[in-house]
């Protein structure tokens, strides 16, 4: 049974970690568009924030049927992943850079910094404890709508519990949740703590 | 070699009305007026934080062109009333930011950081490595001037740069910024309230009331002018 948890556990790290690190690589540039360019940028937004209303199930039956991202399987539990993970990040993302002070911006415009210079040596750096907060939440979903994903052949912990559902078998229900629960907590832990201090060092 | 600037018939909406102002290279003018008379609005035309809706901004005889404003932007020091020091870069890093823009080497790099800190009396062992929230307003606000000025760049802009100090402290850099006035290899515009500094550091007065020059004259004309406006202000100066 421990080979099983521990199998489920690793699955279920590997989704997680795949479709975050996929949302955040996609998310902080579209976050950062998005404060670019405001009226193209509330739409995006907008639409992202559609898709994360829809029910996870939900969200499962619209993918499977379409090609290359769809079918059963973990390739369509991670593309729902990112889905979920996007909006999170991109929010955060908008927010950090926006909250950024308008007289630093303005500073770093004046002493002759290009736009991207800006970016990358004072907006991004400036929003990270907003822009790791996002990331906090976005993983925290991530975990939870993965155990879902073992409804249309995603694997990881979810398997287990649905398994120990189907056969009356609490201890089963209890070996994919509980881990579950405790790699939520653990995310938002530890996620926490490093938006803590990055928040600290940017005051 | 000093700056030359010039506004030629420059508008900014209503904030600022025809205004043409002429300055040579290594003045020291001080634009005065009251709050809302769009002295400030003038200041940021000279480096790009203002658009003129008509009207020509030039420095050095070259107008000022939007797509070449961030390379121009690094031979202007600008020196605001709220320092906004980088609060994630350390004291030096904030200090370094024109010259690294400048692509200087770091050696040259440290010893101006550490001349001109030591000139406004932070010597670097004992602040290059502190963080803007450590430090007092004063202090940001002399971190500040650090940063703007370690490049030596030709032309200076100023808007209240004293206001946050202390008297003493006020005092001092403004005899810093005479002398540097002095030595001519800076042109420097200054945007103050203070009648008193405008005519200790500058040699020429420029009077702007609602976004027009009112009155335009070297330091001991201004004095002299029968312009009711331009009277009221040095009643208004006078202490006691």
């Amino acid at each position: 049974m421990w080979a099983e948890i521990l199998r489920a556990t690793g699955e279920h790290l590997l989704m997680v970690l795949i479709a975050v690190f996929v949302a955040t690589a996609a998310g902080v540039p579209i976050g950062v568009a998005c404060v670019r360019h405001p009226r193209w940028g509330r739409f995006v937004l907008r639409a992202i924030d559609i898709v994360q209303t829809i029910p996870s199930l939900a969200l499962f039956g619209f993918l499977i049927p379409l090609p290359f991202i769809g079918g059963i399987g973990v390739r369509t539990a991670i593309v729902a992943l990112i889905l979920y993970s996007l909006l999170p990040i991109v929010r955060n993302t908008v927010t950090g850079i926006e909250g950024v002070d308008p007289l630093v911006r303005e500073a770093a415009m004046v002493l002759g910094m290009t736009d991207r210079q800006r970016l990358l040596s004072v907006e991004l750096p400036l929003a990270m404890p907003s822009i790791f907060g996002g990331l906090r939440i976005a993983t925290v979903i991530a975990i939870g709508v993965a155990t879902i994903g073992a409804a249309v052949g995603g694997g990881g912990l979810g398997t287990l519990i649905f398994r120990g559902v189907a056969m009356v078998d609490t201890t089963r229900i209890l070996a994919g949740a509980l881990p579950a629960a405790l790699l939520a907590l653990a995310a938002d832990l530890l996620f926490g703590w490093i938006e803590r201090r990055l928040s600290s060092g940017v005051r | 070699m000093a700056s030359s600037v010039e506004l030629r018939n420059a508008s900014v909406r209503d904030i600022v009305r025809n205004v043409s102002l002429r300055i040579e290279s290594g003045e020291a003018v001080a634009l005065i007026g009251r709050s809302g008379a769009g002295k400030t609005t003038v200041l940021r035309l000279l480096n790009g934080l203002a658009q003129p809706s008509s009207g020509a901004v030039s420095i050095d005889g070259k107008p000022l062109i939007a797509s070449e404003l961030t390379q121009r932007r690094r031979r202007i020091g600008t020196i605001l009333q709220a320092p906004a020091l980088f609060p994630h870069r350390t004291v030096f890093e904030n200090i370094a930011t024109v010259p690294r823009l400048l692509e200087w080497d770091s050696s040259r790099i440290e010893n101006a950081a550490a001349e001109i800190l030591e000139r406004l009396g932070m010597p670097v062992a004992k602040f290059g490595h502190r963080f803007p929230r450590s430090l007092s307003g004063g202090e940001q606000q002399r971190v500040g001037i650090a940063r703007s000025m370690i490049a030596a760049p030709p032309l200076l802009l100023c808007d209240e740069p004293f206001s946050a100090l202390d008297p003493l402290v006020r005092r001092e850099l403004q005899d810093a910024f005479i002398d540097l006035r002095d030595a001519g290899d800076v042109t420097m515009v200054f945007v103050t309230h203070d009648l008193g500094e405008a005519l200790r550091v500058a040699r020429r007065i420029v009077l702007i009331d609602q976004g027009e020059i009112v009155c335009d004259e070297p330091r001991d004309a201004f004095l002299a002018s029968t312009h009711p406006l331009v009277k009221k202000f040095i009643e208004a100066a006078r202490v006691g």
